[in-house]
């Protein structure tokens, strides 16, 4: 059961020889295949994977591995630049792009060993609650097959089978999600601008990390909003994502905005005794839509920690309601600006029509770019205009200070965490999510983690239980500016109180018996 | 009929001397192969960042010193958007809302009815120095009905130095313009070389009658010399007042200068008024510059500018240099700013003063007259002068000397002039001009002479 192991325990095997390099990416490699009805992935890069293996198996047999994440297959979100490798941000707009360099998130984890298997789906240009909406279709949930949901769903008609039935990944890091959720890698990257990792995290039932502003580079990840994203992290088990949080945070000269402290990878240590804990519960996260069915687990979570000796408070973060008109301009006033550069003129898609610069520009922008992007563009060149910025960007960028301040004086008073839900319920039905438009489901969704990002505090997804359809419910974690140590470390006892089960995937199960067998499963121990 | 009281601004943008570009490794360098000098970033590749290039910020903390400007410890870079094909991001990062350096001035020198003997000094207030990207170029072929991009120069820093409207005609634009290149080549800010775009100028005109508000100004663009920026201005001054005085009206817009045919025209892609949507430079953290009290104590002085560091080591300016000349050689005011106004000029005359006897009051006629007319004529600079400072030097030693005369020396240095190597002693005894002191010598050559005239 090596795919299904967690990323410390099959570093462990490729050590010991238990497992080599090229097993497990040709293993990884076979279930991507058989999985391909999840839409997880844009691109498998299938040679240079193979060959990545190789490389590491030869480094293994010498007995110089560059460390844990050597010979391990990750996954790498479709908006991240890859050497060699097309990097198409799910958008007609850079549909072939092949880029020159390598995000320094992606050229850090290939020069500790990490095996690159691919690309994975997103909503274009990471816009979007639900990786719906990209040009390469959306991304199916591993849940929508897993035993425990189909033992749950009650067809509403005769008619009505598994193929309408599937539920959507969350977004827009759906494939991401998808891809460690269903265990063709061991972990993956995201973005998180919004929400955005840790929102398809909650659906899919995965660790998603939102690393606090500036301590990973951003160089290389095609931006969505410059101030608010950041790289995010998703695996199977909290002490994974501290292992990839070790190997990549840290300042990088290419990007300005990484902070220049020397960053001290840390153990993650095994919390036993939280009394000394201060856990906030923010009252303004109870908020309009959210499902009795989380509320009730949200409680129990806080009940957790109190009857495990820690201070559970009541807090409040009062300007929480402002925060999602708040985004809404900043956001598009940032996309508006960021996308700019498409014009077809350098690189990526340019329109035949040549009558004129000008119209060129305009039918590559219409044709590159699908009707999220348009709406996004168009409203942030509005609130920029001379007339309208002081209405409302400046105004937007007064109320975010008033949003990050609120979480300042709550960490001040004393609360060392927060606990939130991630997401309002657990991961809709494909064809009742595309009922609503992108914005409504957008502003819908991120409500509960998009506050983080306005702040640029740590904050993380930790499945906590299945919901009455069999589907995953997660709960956040909000911690202080650069305190990722102990934010993690909460996280991780809490999973361990939780014991969130395995998804039970056909195709997962037939890929993974094996030879192997003998040895112990993974379970979230 | 009401005197017209013209009024005249400047926008120049001078090119940063620097290795590499404002936020982005690639090389600066003039005339290389097209799309040869092209970063990631400077193509707008998705992804990239931008780098703040501390060379750039030195270059313009100097020029704001220099022209005693209030240097902002604290400076922000902004987005200016507007599509064009030689912006490969569709923005421009600029210094809109806090500029590095404020409020500043600039003192140049004018001479009254063209006599160099009378100069008068004028202060122009600088508003403000702001650090910004160099574009690219775009070249347009009709016949071909295609447009070639070059991104050579797209990101290559750029200091906008904005001059307040205290100037009221071309005369005056120029004389500081040259000023300000000047400071600027001495600092090695910037080469300021205008014919090879190192140094742009846009001037602002307009005219009212005095007591009357200020009148709409129109912007004048593609000015390629200092010469030419007064010819635009005045014409623009004077196509300004005759269109009042005609009952017309002035429109606020951009004119190009035509040097052919030496007026200004409406420039034709420049229709109304762009809005640029100003936006913060999310990738760029607020500049901040130190000065001796503020720095902190254990502050990696790799990673800081200081300010007074930069104050202790300026040279001196052109102003300081043309007073020090004067001082010490005894020269007139006017000759000074004429040596100080041809490039390496100065360095030529004190080098011949250094290795001659005769005194610098002498020799700054020769260096002004003789040498500079003879550049002049053959559009030589004084570094292509076949005539260096030690011939020169050597011609005046024998002139100082009495070994030959002064015509005997204006002939010597149009033989020198012909580059063929030769020594000015050489060139003597060749044409024989020595002056001949020997008394029995001269009055066998006059018995001479008189003995062939009798003979006719």
């Amino acid at each position: 059961a090596m795919l299904r192991a967690s990323l410390r325990q099959v570093s462990a095997a490729l050590k010991e020889g238990r497992v080599t390099p090229t097993e497990l990416c040709q293993r990884c490699l076979a279930l991507i295949k058989s999985t391909k009805f999840l839409n997880a992935y844009i691109t498998v890069a299938e040679e240079t994977a193979l060959k990545q293996a190789e490389e590491s198996e030869e480094r293994y047999k010498r007995g110089q591995p560059l460390g844990s994440l050597d010979g391990i297959p990750i996954a790498v979100k479709d908006n991240f630049n890859t050497a060699g490798i097309e990097t198409t941000c799910a958008s007609n707009m850079l549909k072939g792009y092949i880029s020159p360099y390598n995000a320094t998130v992606v050229q850090k984890l290939l020069d500790q060993g990490a095996v690159l298997l691919g690309k994975t789906n997103l909503d274009e240009f990471a816009m979007g609650s639900g990786s719906t909406d990209g040009v390469f279709g959306p991304v199916r949930n591993p849940w929508s097959y897993s035993k425990q949901y189909k033992e749950k769903s009650v067809p509403k008609c005769p008619s009505e089978d598994e193929e309408s039935n599937w539920v959507i990944t969350g977004g827009s890091s759906g494939g991401s999600a998808a891809a460690v959720s269903s265990f063709t890698c061991f972990a993956a990257l995201g973005s998180d601008t919004g929400g955005s990792t840790r929102n398809p995290a909650a659906h899919c039932g995965v660790v998603g990390l939102k690393p606090t502003y500036g301590l990973i580079s951003r160089h290389g990840l095609i931006p969505l909003v410059n101030s608010m994203d950041v790289p995010g992290i998703l695996t199977r088990c909290v002490d994974d994502a501290a292992i990839l949080l070790g190997s990549l945070a840290g300042h990088d000269p290419k990007d300005s905005t990484t902070i220049q402290d020397d960053f001290k990878p840390f153990e993650l240590p095994d919390l036993t005794d939280v009394s000394k804990l201060s856990i906030g519960i923010p009252k303004e996260y109870h908020a309009p839509g959210l499902s009795n069915e989380i509320l009730a687990l949200w409680s129990k979570a806080a009940d957790l920690f109190k009857n495990a000796g820690a201070k559970v408070v009541e807090v409040s973060l009062p300007h929480t309601h402002y925060s999602i008109v708040c985004y809404h301009v900043l956001c598009t006033a940032e996309v508006a600006s960021n996308m700019a550069r498409f014009d077809g003129l350098e690189y990526g898609h340019r329109s035949d029509l040549k009558d004129s610069t000008e119209s060129m520009y305009a039918a590559t922008r219409r044709e590159g770019f699908n009707d999220v992007v348009r709406g996004r563009i168009l409203s942030g060149n509005y609130f920029l205009l001379k007339q309208n910025y002081e209405k409302y960007f400046v105004k937007a960028q007064k109320v975010r200070r008033l949003i990050a301040n609120d979480f300042v004086k709550v960490f001040r008073s004393g609360v060392d965490v927060l606990l939130t839900p991630t997401t309002l319920s657990d991961a809709a039905p494909y064809m009742e999510f595309i009922q609503e438009d992108n914005r409504t489901r957008s502003a819908q969704d991120d409500i509960l983690t998009q506050a983080a990002n306005m702040a640029g505090l740590p904050a993380i997804n930790v499945p906590a239980a299945l919901s009455e359809r069999g589907l995953p419910v997660g709960l956040q974690f909000i911690g202080r500016s650069f305190q990722e140590k102990q934010l993690l470390a909460v996280a991780k006892w809490f999973e361990k109180q939780v014991q969130f089960p395995v998804i039970q995937l056909e195709e997962v199960k037939r890929h993974d018996s094996d030879v192997f067998q003998h040895q112990k499963s993974a379970s979230f121990s | 009929l009401a005197p017209w009281v013209p009024v005249v601004g400047l926008e120049i943008h001078a090119q940063i001397s620097s290795n590499s570009k404002l936020f982005s490794g690639s090389q600066v360098q003039f005339a290389a192969p097209p799309n040869s000098l092209v970063s990631f970033f400077d193509a707008s590749l998705p992804g990239t960042l931008p780098v703040l290039n501390r060379r750039c910020v030195e270059a313009a903390v100097m020029t704001g010193l220099a022209l005693n400007c209030s240097i902002n410890k604290k400076s922000l870079f902004d987005r200016k958007h507007y599509f064009y094909a030689d912006l490969p991001a569709g923005y421009q990062i600029t210094q809109q809302r806090v500029p590095i350096a404020v409020n500043g001035s600039l003192s140049y020198n004018l001479c009254i009815d063209n006599k160099m003997s009378q100069m008068v000094t004028k202060t122009v207030r600088i508003k403000q120095i702001q650090l910004e990207q160099d574009s690219g170029k775009s070249l347009h072929d009709d016949t071909r009905s295609q447009t070639l991009v070059d991104l050579n120069r797209a990101g290559v820093g750029l200091m906008e130095v904005v001059m307040e409207p205290d100037m009221c005609c071309g005369e005056e634009a120029a004389a500081a313009v040259r000023e300000l290149q000047l400071i600027l080549q001495t600092l090695g800010s910037s080469q300021a070389v205008m014919a090879e775009g190192q140094l742009r100028v846009d001037a602002n005109v307009s005219v009212h009658h005095p007591g009357e508000p200020y009148g709409v100004r129109t912007e004048v663009k593609n000015i390629n010399s200092i010469r030419f920026l007064a010819k635009a201005i005045d014409y623009e001054i004077q196509r300004q007042i005759e269109e009042l005085e005609n009952g017309g009206t002035i429109l606020n817009e951009t004119r190009a200068f035509d040097s052919k045919l030496g007026c200004t025209v409406p420039m034709r892609d420049k229709e109304g008024k762009q809005d640029y949507r100003f936006m913060p430079e999310p990738n760029l953290p607020p500049l901040i510059l130190y000065d001796a009290k503020s720095l902190p104590a254990n502050m990696n002085h790799q990673q800081v500018i200081n300010i007074d560091w930069i104050h202790e080591r300026l040279p001196d300016l052109p102003s300081v240099k043309r007073e020090k000349l004067v001082e010490q050689y005894g020269i007139l005011p006017e000759h000074s700013f004429t040596l100080l106004n041809e490039d390496g000029l100065a360095e030529f005359f004190e080098s011949v003063v250094k290795r001659t006897q005769m005194k610098p009051k002498k020799v700054i006629g020769w260096i002004l007259k003789d040498l500079l007319s003879y550049l002049k004529q053959h559009s030589l600079t004084v570094k292509e002068s076949p005539v260096s400072s030690f011939l020169l030097a050597d011609l005046l030693n024998l002139l100082e000397k009495k070994e030959i005369s002064s015509t005997a020396a204006k002939q010597v240095l149009a033989e020198l002039w012909k580059g063929e190597g030769k020594t000015p002693l050489e060139i003597v005894k060749e044409q024989k001009l020595e002056l001949l002191q020997d008394q029995k010598e001269l009055e066998q050559i006059c018995q001479a002479v008189i003995d062939g005239q009798e003979n006719e």
